[in-house]
């Protein structure tokens, strides 16, 4: 498989300028005769499919939830970055691009994250546009707040809900189009394969959740804004229903996955309360700002928070990490959290987290004060724990967040598999090893908007598309074979819930490839991965029947796909012998507990080539060039 | 804890609805109502039955996909908090707990507690929109929006469509969620050109959705998981009212060269 990234030649702040320029078109008379699908309908997918109908193609835009308002996107908290330097801190499309390939811990392309830069100040403009409600000062200009990895104020922000705004103006568009009839809107529809004809995109093979029904849907070309897969994992922050069924889909037929293994833990999450728990709720990081983290100095100390002395606490962040504190980067605390866990001196049930106590702060400042600060976060832990982290600290712990890892794609956001795009957090493209807080919005919006309705003129000027229809063998093919997989998960009738499964897999693959990575434990979880899938299609029991409304049904599709999908993860976490950003190899550290990356053997891409069920998917490897960066070793003390 | 639920389970949309008693033995205080139905579905799929049915996504109480009247409230006894962030210790050990779906003419039972809410979603379309194509926009800082305007804004924008107020509301009105979003951008100096027409249009498409007339009682903003105020009925009204007065007949003269 040949990878060719399609970075347009020039300088850096000239790329995607030339490119636009370079790019075929297709006139307005013509888009009308193109159909498009469009897979998902979050921040990448909403927006996509609002702007191509402007442009005048045909879409069809479908979500597995009951409206395209409810996408995952909905549940991000803080912000979204633009180099807009309105506040003439010195900030500049060439500062947020390095800070993002800094931030990627240098695993990223330089042309793409230079694009998303470029493209970061005309989303604001665009969501302002629309009606965004985002937080203003009294002046009445756009108000803005810093966010990690990052010197400068370029957080754009609408309270906490930054996310949900963003999305309802995409879907408030979404709508707009549907009405006009230039978009064909299929809630509660789930997407099951790839059609492929000729070796191009040209199909989605889908079930109707209500209905039961199976069918092909054909187009002339496929994206796929689907998300990530951090719900491998089990517990995450996504949401129930948040899968990758649909890259996972893509990559059997041919699309290549890069980078599995990155996946980004966030620090401080509720911890999990019990065995019935089905998520974890994100507390913001900004929390870190004036709670301190500790744990008791004694293995096994059971007494409450406040009965233990100040000489029996280990502020062990403060301790390891003089410099930065409580304020460490994401990866490092998480990790630090998860080795003071692993000793014995975790706290609370199960005894899987660590105190975020502030008490100090309390004194140091009142209770207003820090009411005024973080008084909506205290009230939502309060809600879920029963417990107020006024009168005790609150427990925190690690949980997955965010997957950089996806589908391969070129410049153009294509696949390997031509016709099929790949946008938002459903491909590899932006973020590295590592994602930068607020920079998700960012990458969904500028994917959606301004890049990919684009680039799929690009494409479709230039493709040789023959008719297809439902009588096309490969159509028959493929839905022959979602049909058969039904019939087959409805038919082991076992003994074993599809939860069960998913929470056993999820356990194995947060101790295996977690936070933190060894060759021993991922030998370990190739072992008794592949079992427990040979369990889960002799013994699980999915109950009802394919004819209807069947949730069970549709989780179980999901869960299969994880247990192949975190077989894949493992062997990338494998054969990636270095640490970087989120993916830390206990074998690569220096001797102060950093990530020790290896640029020498691993500045590549990692893109993982399907060859078929029981046999070893090819690795492919795209090499990084850094041509206006110097690659650095990131240094936090 | 121990608890008896009776939950409504309805095969689809045709077939006809009942009561159904289970006993829910092993509760925890710490559960989430939704983690206390996941406990019930288990042992239901393990003893070869039938799962209750109830949509849910985020669990975080943004997606609005998860609602079902508790005890007759929508959401349950917790104000200000979707069903997925209600939980168990909201409720006693030997509590009988009713559930049902939304209950409205407009949203159709599609199994158990989950109804098809896609009326609310063509009361946007008829609207609920800015028409700002992608591409054209000036500069974020150009307007300068007042931080009252773009504050009240983003609390009637916090709506999560979730259609607890059209389930608590005697009259089955989607007055609140309606004006909420007429609210939202009508407080916007971008949502101005549209103002009007917006209103016109929206109202229209809920009528036309089988939604009831809004009598103001109230209940749907107690029900609002993200306390909505019922002051954005009185804005869409008023919208309503002078877009009646002021609306002129739309004639495509211009620009037909």
């Amino acid at each position: 498989m040949e990878l060719k990234s399609k970075i347009p030649a020039g300088p850096l702040a000239d790329k995607w300028d030339n490119h636009r320029f370079d790019m075929k078109l297709v006139n307005p008379a013509n888009k009308r005769k193109f159909t498009v699908i469009m897979v998902g309908s979050g921040l990448a997918g909403g927006s996509a499919a609002a702007t191509m109908s402007e442009l005048g193609y045909n879409v069809k835009c479908f979500c597995y939830q009951d409206s395209p308002r409810r996408a995952h996107s909905i549940a991000a908290q803080g912000g979204i970055n633009a180099a807009k330097n309105y506040k003439n801190d010195g900030d500049s499309v060439r500062r947020l691009f390095y800070d993002t390939i800094k931030g990627g811990d240098f695993r990223a392309r330089e042309g793409n994250v230079y694009r998303l830069a470029q493209i970061s100040r005309n989303i604001i403009d665009q969501c302002v546009a629309q009606g965004v409600p985002f937080a203003r000062e009294y002046g009445g200009l756009l108000d803005n707040r810093s966010f990690g990895g990052a010197q400068v104020s370029r957080t754009f922000y609408a309270r906490g809900q930054t996310g949900q705004q963003l999305l309802l103006g995409a879907y408030q568009a979404l709508e707009k189009e549907i009405a006009k009839g230039g978009v064909t809107m299929y809630p509660r529809t789930e997407m099951l394969d790839l059609v492929i004809v000729d070796g191009q995109a040209r199909g989605i093979v889908v079930r109707d959740h209500v209905s039961g029904r199976i069918e092909a849907h054909l187009a002339d070309a496929v994206i796929l804004g689907t998300g990530g897969y951090g719900n491998v994992f089990y517990l995450s922050t996504n949401a129930q229903g948040s899968n990758g069924s649909a890259i996972w889909k893509a990559y059997r037929r041919g699309a290549a996955f890069a980078n599995p293994c990155f996946t980004q833990i966030h620090p401080t999450c509720i911890p999990v309360a019990g065995d019935y728990q089905s998520k974890l709720t994100l507390m913001s990081e900004s929390l870190r700002n004036d709670g301190r983290v500790w744990v008791p100095k004694k293995s096994g100390d059971e007494r409450a928070p406040e009965a233990i002395p100040e000489e029996e606490r280990d502020y062990y962040l403060e301790r390891k990490y003089p410099s930065f504190g409580n304020l460490s980067p994401r990866d490092i605390a998480s990790r630090a959290a998860k080795e003071v866990c692993d000793e014995g001196r975790g706290v609370g049930p199960g005894g899987r987290g660590v105190f975020l106590d502030f008490g100090a702060a309390i004194k140091r400042l009142g209770k207003e004060k820090i009411a005024e600060r973080y008084g909506n976060l205290f009230e939502m832990y309060d809600r879920i724990t029963d417990e107020d982290p006024y009168e005790t600290p609150m427990r925190i712990y690690p949980a997955v967040h965010y997957t950089m890892g996806g589908l391969w794609v070129d410049y153009n956001l294509m696949s390997t598999i031509p016709g099929l795009h790949v946008i938002g957090e459903a491909n590899f493209s932006d973020h590295g090893a590592n994602r930068l807080g607020a920079s998700a919005l960012m990458q969904g919006l500028a994917d959606g908007y301004f890049v990919v309705p684009l680039t799929i003129g690009d494409y479709l000027a230039q493709a040789k598309l023959p008719p297809v229809d439902e009588n096309t063998p490969e159509v028959r093919e493929a839905v022959a074979v979602a049909s058969g997989r039904v019939k087959r998960l409805l038919g082991v009738n076992g003994t074993r819930t599809v939860a069960s499964f998913h929470r056993e897999l999820g356990k194995i693959m947060w101790e295996f490839c977690g936070m933190a990575r060894n060759a021993e434990g991922l030998k370990e979880a190739l072992v008794r991965i592949p079992a427990l899938r040979e369990q889960f299609w002799r013994d699980v029991r999915v109950p009802g029947s394919g004819d209807d409304f069947n949730q069970n049904l549709d989780q179980a599709g999901r869960v299969a796909d994880f247990m192949e999908l975190a077989e894949l993860m493992c062997l990338d976490a494998l054969h990636r012998e270095e640490s970087c950003g989120g993916h830390f190899r206990t074998e690569h550290e220096t001797p102060d507990g950093e990530a020790l990356r290896d640029d020498e053997h691993f500045a590549y891409v990692a893109a993982w080539e399907y060859k078929g069920d029981g046999k070893a998917p090819v690795l492919n490897k795209e090499q990084l060039q850094y041509e206006n960066v110097k690659l650095a070793t990131r240094s936090y003390k | 804890m121990r608890l008896t639920l009776q939950v409504w389970r309805q095969p689809g949309p045709a077939s006809a609805g009942e009561f159904v008693r289970y006993d829910a033995p092993d509760i925890t205080e710490h559960m989430s109502f939704l983690e206390m139905l996941d406990v019930v579905n288990d042992r239901l799929i393990r003893e070869g039955k039938e799962p209750i049915a109830f949509d849910h996504d985020c669990r975080e109480g943004i997606c609005g996909a998860c609602g079902m009247m508790i005890n007759g409230v929508a959401h349950g006894p917790s104000k200000g908090t979707a069903t997925c962030q209600l939980h168990m210790r909201s409720f006693s050990d030997g509590d009988e707990i009713w559930i049902e779906p939304w209950r409205a003419t407009a949203f159709p039972v599609v199994r158990d507690l989950v109804v098809n809410r896609s009326a609310l979603d063509r009361i946007i379309a008829s609207g609920g929109f800015i028409s700002a194509p992608t591409g054209a926009a000036q500069d974020g800082n150009a307007i300068p929006i007042a931080k009252q305007d773009a504050d009240e804004s983003m609390d009637a924008a916090a709506c999560i469509g979730c259609g607890a107020c059209v389930a608590a509301c005697p009259n089955g009105s989607a007055s609140l969620f309606t004006g909420a979003k007429i609210t939202h951008l009508g407080l916007l100096p971008q949502g101005q050109p549209e103002r009007y027409r917006r209103a016109l249009k929206m109202v229209a498409q809920m009528d036309l959705e089988h939604f009831g007339s809004c009598t103001l009682f109230g209940e749907c903003q107690e029900a609002c998981p993200k306390d909505i105020s019922i002051d954005v009925i009185s804005r869409m009204n008023r919208d309503f009212l002078v877009a009646a007065v002021k609306e002129r007949e739309e004639r495509s003269v211009a620009g037909a060269g």
